[in-house]
């Protein structure tokens, strides 16, 4: 398989100053699109993929060759409809899938990069998928959208960039990782670093990759986008293929083999560095102190109209931070509508078929785009 | 209904900056963008009716009208409206406070238990008034502060609220609702 010829790439001929301070240039951005762009150029859609997404939003992934991760939403006749709109995504900066990333080789010494790579922010990823709109001609966005990380990107994006989307949907995200999103993270790195042949991240000379370690950082995380109630609904303590505890140290219930084989399936897609870097910038993310301290400076000069969305479920990203964001806009009185949605797929909805919440996306933006104003 | 939007409508100037507040499925808001106003917003509780005001194409922020108000700032709206949801707070002396904070103008219309036909009822049946506005038995409610347009009167008056009610004739035995325009 020639991943190189099904990853579509831009190469970045601008330097970029990254919030490090390192300067990169000549970068590639891999990047997908879906449906077309019209005559208008006023139906674009910039959608932003969370920590371990990739540009191909959806239909089959080329290379994975699994459904992309947000077929339920994305697609023909789907909540964002490409019939209608034309929708770009791109592999962040950091990512594994064709972009600039600690995996790519460093010219200087023919090796990956691995931890020499430079440290990237949620603000650097919405720098480099500027030059998409450049690219395309899109002089400004029909909207931005993304959940979790990817919502994140969507914040950063309008405040970096006012006036260059007439809609935003922010989903379960922040505006400021906290200290809990952090600690989870951590544990995810720990256990990455903590896998021998991490070998402090230059693991790609001696081709015995840190899969354990990236393993089990993906298990733990995986538990922080169900619910509770999720798990004991779907597993309970239901017991697999087995009639009774075996007394060792198998997986005798259900929900470890399946977290065991989550974990052993993304070892196959993911690199363990990139999921360094991707959960570093999501820790370093706080808008409101971008802002020193108010939040609502950072959309202050925006005329973009907000619809944020939550789900009752999600611990990870709680309503209560979506609903920061609200009481930030509105207290500068910006156009922004905030819907809770119910569901007891915890963080995870926003990727999962979820009726209310794939009829409140449709309707907000089919509204918005033929709203004569 | 039609008539109470009119009516409503009719006290907003146009162009201006509205907040609905317990907008429900959306019905006026609806109204008043398609013939007053396109700066329209509305605050609701119910999921459902957040939904479909979401289908209309609305703004809507779902929340509840006695936590959520604090968020707006001062004077942040040029009217906003209260239908019919009053009675229904908690605390609806601090919505009223709440409303004429952060709306230059506020316009609160309520079920008027002076209504003859409510004051028959208790008169002759003896049981709580079951009416086409006010449907429910004692029991099952969500009203727990009825008033009459008189109560409301007294207590602006007692508040020194401004009620600007010159192109409202409504009188407190022969009117199911009151509308009242009020300022601070």
């Amino acid at each position: 398989m020639n991943k190189s010829e099904k990853v579509k790439n831009l190469i970045i001929d601008k330097p970029l100053k990254l919030d490090c301070g390192k300067t990169i240039v000549n970068f590639p951005l891999a990047y997908e699109t879906y449906g077309q762009l019209n005559e208008k150029r006023d139906n674009a859609i910039l959608a932003f993929h969370a920590l371990t997404g990739d540009q191909f939003a959806t239909g089959i992934n080329p290379i994975t060759k699994k459904e992309g991760w947000w077929s339920y939403v994305l697609g023909p006749g789907k909540a964002i409809d490409t019939n209608k709109y034309f929708v770009i995504c791109a592999n962040v900066i950091g990512g594994c899938m064709g972009s600039y990333g600690p995996s790519n080789i460093n010219p200087e010494n023919s090796k990956p990069f691995g931890t020499n790579f430079p440290v990237i922010t949620i603000n650097d990823m919405v720098n480099a998928q500027y030059h998409l709109l450049e690219f395309f001609k899109i002089d400004k966005l029909f909207s931005v959208v993304g959940g979790s990380m990817g919502g994140m990107q969507v914040l950063q994006f309008v405040s970096n960039f006012p006036n260059k989307s007439k809609t935003a949907i922010p989903i379960a995200c922040t505006a400021s990782h906290s200290a809990q999103n952090i600690a989870l993270n951590e544990l995810g790195r720990q256990s990455i670093m903590a896998d021998h042949n991490w070998s402090n991240g230059f693991y790609g000379e001696n081709k015995k990759l840190p899969d354990k370690g990236l393993a089990v950082a993906r298990m733990a995380a995986h538990i922080t986008y169900l619910s509770k109630k999720g798990l004991q609904e779907k597993f309970g303590r239901k017991l697999q293929e087995r009639d009774d505890l075996k007394f060792s140290f198998d997986a005798d219930f259900q929900i470890e083999s399946y977290l065991r084989y989550q974990g052993s399936v993304f070892v196959d897609r993911f690199d363990a560095n990139s999921y360094l870097y991707i959960t570093r910038a999501m820790d370093y993310f706080d808008l409101t102190k971008q802002f020193n301290g108010n939040l609502s400076k950072a959309f202050e000069k925006s005329e973009t109209k907000f619809f944020i969305i939550s789900f009752t479920s999600d611990w990870l990203y709680p309503t209560s931070e979506n609903r920061d964001i609200v009481i930030a806009l509105n207290a500068i009185g910006k156009d922004v509508g905030f819907a809770e949605i119910t569901s007891d797929k915890g963080h995870d909805s926003f990727l999962l078929d979820v009726p209310d919440f794939l009829n409140a996306v449709k309707n907000f933006l089919n509204t918005s785009y033929y709203k004569k104003i | 209904m039609k008539k109470e939007f009119n009516i409503i409508a009719n006290l907003i100037k146009k162009d201006s900056k509205v907040l609905d507040v317990g907008c429900g499925d959306g019905q006026l808001m609806k109204y008043i963008y398609e013939n007053i106003t396109k700066d329209i917003r509305g605050l609701e509780i119910s999921k459902k009716n957040v939904q479909k005001c979401i289908e209309k194409g609305l703004t809507v922020i779902e929340g509840d009208a006695e936590k959520d108000l604090k968020q707006f700032p001062i004077s942040s709206f040029d009217y906003v409206i209260l239908s019919q949801t009053l009675q229904a707070f908690l605390d609806p002396e601090n919505v009223i406070n709440e409303l004429l904070r952060i709306g230059k103008k506020a316009i609160v219309t309520i079920p008027n238990f002076g209504y003859w036909k409510v004051r028959m009822h208790l008169l002759l049946k003896g049981t709580m008034p079951v009416t086409k506005n006010l449907p429910d038995e004692w029991y099952n409610t969500p009203n727990l502060h009825m008033c009459t347009i008189k109560d409301f009167e007294n207590y602006c008056n007692k508040k020194k609220i401004t009620i600007n009610s010159s192109n409202l004739n409504f009188q407190n035995i022969f009117s199911e609702l009151g509308i009242f325009l009020i300022e601070k």
